[in-house]
């Protein structure tokens, strides 16, 4: 069974644990309490700018040696941001642990130089530009900035092309002294990992993150009367050419810290999974479009429900309304015995298969510490899963379905 | 019944054997795992298709799913989730594939499950329509995607129009496709002949080769269709559409997987693109800054084979960004070093043990090596293959083999001018 071990260092920073001696390897993650919702309107896109920036460069190590390093340990490493945290990391073979968390720390410590900052905001654009030309084209952000607002939950991960053009060197370096404070960090590791050397080695290593200078500088707060550079809150969107309409609907969810979550995540399975869900027979079993589903997304202390549907424009309207239908039916009548164990088996074999590989584990670990200082083993979520009843389904979708309170966002051609 | 095995460690000997129909079963026990995977190719790829029928093989492989032997489609999807699968199914050039993992308790019903739909299933004509409308989405979804449009106008470019063609089918295909259509693509090309089911996971092997057996033994069998010749040239194309991007897409000719070569060559292109200290990566996008996406890496099929590239830009560094990553793979033997190959090394050496950890990652490993070299490669035959290149051995390749013929898709609001340096190879 693998074994769970935390500690807290004297400067703050926090490490978690899952450790399994029997595993080919070990994941490593820095779990950064930085994301979208932690902006300002000046600092929009920061989180992920900076996370772009790791990767450029320390008073010890150029760009280059940081992404030659990381390729010396084999590492299966990448790095991505998100609108409550930035995550660094790596799944390496157990020798390489000591020299890839003298990486990861080393990275943490960023040189910020001009130059880079310069060459990378080029990149963050193409980025921009990029997800720009991928379905659904910005429906999820724009749901999100329709929900929540344009700032907080709802600021864009990436920011904006206005916002990054006006962005400084400066401003990322006081957003960096800001957000990266040991204690605003966890250390997640999973496999097979040395626990106990790895407390050594961060201890020595992160002993100076916390005199990095606080100062807010020259931010202020929004003014809210105002949309951020770069924002339109239209629900209608249009695109040129595409041949698919793409509708997005949010509406409230679980948090991460809900009672309702797993019954919740099991709902959303037996309304729209990939095979054999309601949503499924009715509409993608019978072509009548290509995706239709609904999941909870939990965020720190609060959360959103998210419907998705792509398919042919002509029939947007009949479509949303079977799924109006459907939502009506839960609501009204819950769902069957059969459909509950059908979910429930799905749902425990896909919790075991996930355990299997320590990079996979690491993500669930890392958040869940950075965000509610808690650990749940697989078998604590196996048995989380099967403890959901017909009742808490029916509970939860009346909670969640039955108000009919939501946002959605149409995009279809410009010429439709 | 003849088994042959191969040592990878006394724990987990990849063994294989053919059924008397002409079925190849190969098992690897990983017991370590909770889990086990299996892996069906069936020779009914879609360069068997007619030329009028594009789609054929896609829309086959979603109608045999949808009912077979004693079990309606609902019933099928049910028993599924109840067993836990994670599923996945889909046609390739040559092959329709099935596969999934779960706990490995459910493999023996999984198998026999499987057997029903490939052998048996009902091919439900009333269910037709929607199988047909399910394809047409899955191609207008395709297109609203420039990526995808254009490395599949490369890939036709790049082997021709028949094994270039797009495994989701054209919509004039599948528009035109009876049920007769359905009837006789399925009653010749799933069979057990040339058909491979790899297994790896918490596994007994006597037992596993026992359950294919009784579960595919009674397949009939029919003689394998040998699959055709490519017949792509180098040529450049464009693709006008409004994006923000200009999405450019390039390839050329190399050996197929299996060849005695392909590590020297294989290892050449891990050190343009694979990992963020790859040559692309570093010198187009860490560098100048060009891009957020630049890749370049190996397809192979049976008889040929392609790298096939790729680079998402803005329109105004579209052309420089084309040069620049051209440029890098031209000069691909110019200052070879040793660390870069050790990196490579490494890498795929991490990768490989990380393998260990996963039964369906394993099982499809299992029947892909099958299909194209006909036989297994354990994990260590592989490490010695990668571990013993040279540097030298990778440059003598590529200058006896440099890069010719490119193949250059472009999509955006303007065309680009091929480089002068492949002008030639470029009609």
């Amino acid at each position: 069974m693998p074994e769970f071990r935390e500690t807290t260092l004297p400067n703050g920073l926090r490490i978690a644990a899952e450790i399994d001696k029997r595993g080919y390897s070990a994941a490593f993650g820095y779990f950064v309490h930085a994301g979208s919702r932690n902006e300002l309107d000046p600092q929009s896109g920061l989180s992920h700018f900076l996370e772009h920036m790791m990767f450029k460069g320390t008073g010890n190590r150029t760009a280059a040696d940081v992404n030659r390093e990381l390729d010396e340990l084999g590492g299966q490493g990448n790095a991505y941001t998100s609108e409550e945290q930035t995550v660094y990391y790596a799944t390496v073979l157990p020798k390489f642990q000591d020299r890839l968390i003298d990486l990861l720390s080393d990275m943490l410590s960023p040189a910020l130089e001009e130059q880079e900052f310069e060459t990378e905001r080029q990149v963050i654009l193409e980025e921009i530009a990029k997800y720009e030309d991928q379905p659904p084209f910005g429906a999820f952000e724009r749901s999100m900035e329709l929900h929540f607002g344009p700032r907080g939950l709802g600021r864009r991960v990436l920011g904006t092309a206005e916002s990054i053009r006006e962005m400084t060197a400066s401003r990322m370096r006081e957003y960096f002294n800001l957000r990266y404070r040991p204690e605003n960090i966890v250390m997640a590791a999973t496999g097979n990992v040395d626990f106990d050397a790895l407390v050594d080695q961060l201890e020595k290593q992160t002993a100076s993150w916390a005199d990095r200078p606080c100062t807010l500088g020259g931010s202020s707060k929004d003014d809210s009367a105002t949309s951020p550079p770069g924002i339109n809150l239209d629900a209608q969107l249009s695109m040129p050419g595409v041949n698919q309409a793409y509708l997005v609907r949010i509406g409230h969810g679980p948090s991460e810290s809900s009672a309702n979550r797993y019954a919740s995540r099991l709902l959303a399975s037996i309304i729209g999974d990939e095979g054999g869900s309601r949503m499924f027979w009715d509409l993608i079993d019978t072509g009548r479009a290509e995706v239709a589903t609904v999941w909870p997304h939990e965020f720190t202390d609060c959360g959103a429900w998210f419907t998705y549907l792509v398919c042919d424009p002509a029939d947007l309207p009949a479509n949303r309304r079977q799924i109006d239908a459907i939502f009506t039916s839960i609501v009204k009548d819950g769902v069957t015995a059969e459909e509950l164990s059908q979910t429930l088996n799905k749902a425990s074999a896909g919790c075991i298969m996930q355990s299997e590989r320590p990079s996979n584990r690491l993500f669930g670990i890392g958040s869940r510490w950075l965000t509610q200082n808690e650990y749940q083993s697989t078998d604590q979520r196996l048995e989380s899963i099967k403890s959901v009843t017909l009742d808490d389904i029916a509970s939860v979708a009346k909670t969640y379905f039955a108000t009919g309170n939501h946002q959605e966002v149409i995009v279809t051609d410009s010429n439709d | 019944m003849r088994s042959i095995t191969l040592s990878t460690s006394p724990s987990s000997e990849i063994t294989w054997n053919q059924l008397s129909n002409g079925m190849t079963v190969l098992v690897q026990p990983m017991p370590w795992l909770r889990t086990a995977a299996f892996s069906l190719a069936i020779r009914a790829g879609v360069d068997l298709e007619p030329n009028s029928l594009g789609g054929l093989s896609g829309l086959t492989c979603e109608m045999v799913q949808r009912g077979a032997g004693s079990h309606s489609s609902r019933e099928l999807v049910a028993i599924q989730d109840n067993l836990g699968m994670d599923r996945s199914s889909g046609v390739s050039i040559s092959t329709s594939n099935f596969g999934a993992a779960m706990p490995a308790e459910s493999l023996q019903q999984a198998m026999q499950l499987y057997s029903q739909i490939v052998k048996n299933p009902h091919l439900p004509e009333d269910q037709l329509e929607d199988a047909r409308m399910m394809c047409l989405q899955e191609i207008r979804a395709n297109d609203d995607e420039p990526t995808h449009r254009v490395m599949q106008r490369l890939r036709q470019l790049h082997y021709g129009s028949h094994l270039g063609r797009s495994t989701l089918g054209t919509r004039e295909g599948i528009a035109a496709i009876t049920q007769n259509d359905l009837r006789d693509f399925f009653q010749s090309n799933y069979h057990a002949g040339d058909a491979i089911l790899a297994v790896a996971g918490k596994v007994d092997t006597q037992q596993v080769f026992d359950w294919a057996e009784t579960a595919f033994g009674d397949w009939k069998t029919l003689p394998a269709h040998s699959p055709p010749a490519a017949t792509g040239t180098g040529t450049y194309e464009h693709l006008e559409s409004p994006s923000s991007q200009t999405h450019i897409g390039f390839s050329f000719e190399t050996i197929p997987y299996g060849h005695p070569d392909y590590f020297k060559m294989r290892a050449g292109i891990g050190i343009l693109s694979d990992g963020m200290s790859s040559r692309l990566f570093d010198r187009v996008r860490e560098q100048k800054g060009l891009c957020y996406t630049v890749t370049a890496s190996c397809h192979s099929l049976k008889q040929h084979a392609g790298v096939f590239g790729y680079a998402g830009t803005t329109p105004e560094r579209a052309q420089q960004t084309l040069e620049v990553t051209i440029n890098e793979i031209e000069k691909l033997t110019e200052e070879l070093t040793q660390a870069e190959l050790e990196r490579w090394q490494i890498r795929i050496q991490s990768l490989l043990i990380m393998e260990q950890e996963s039964s369906a990652s394993r099982a499809s490993s299992l029947a892909s090596d099958y299909y194209q070299i006909g036989r297994p490669i354990t994990t260590q035959e592989l490490e010695t293959a990668i571990e013993s290149l040279s540097v030298q051995q990778v440059r003598d390749y590529w200058v006896a083999n440099p890069p010719r013929d490119y193949r250059i898709v472009t999509l955006g609001t303007s065309p680009l001018t091929p480089p002068s340096t492949i002008s030639s190879s470029v009609n």
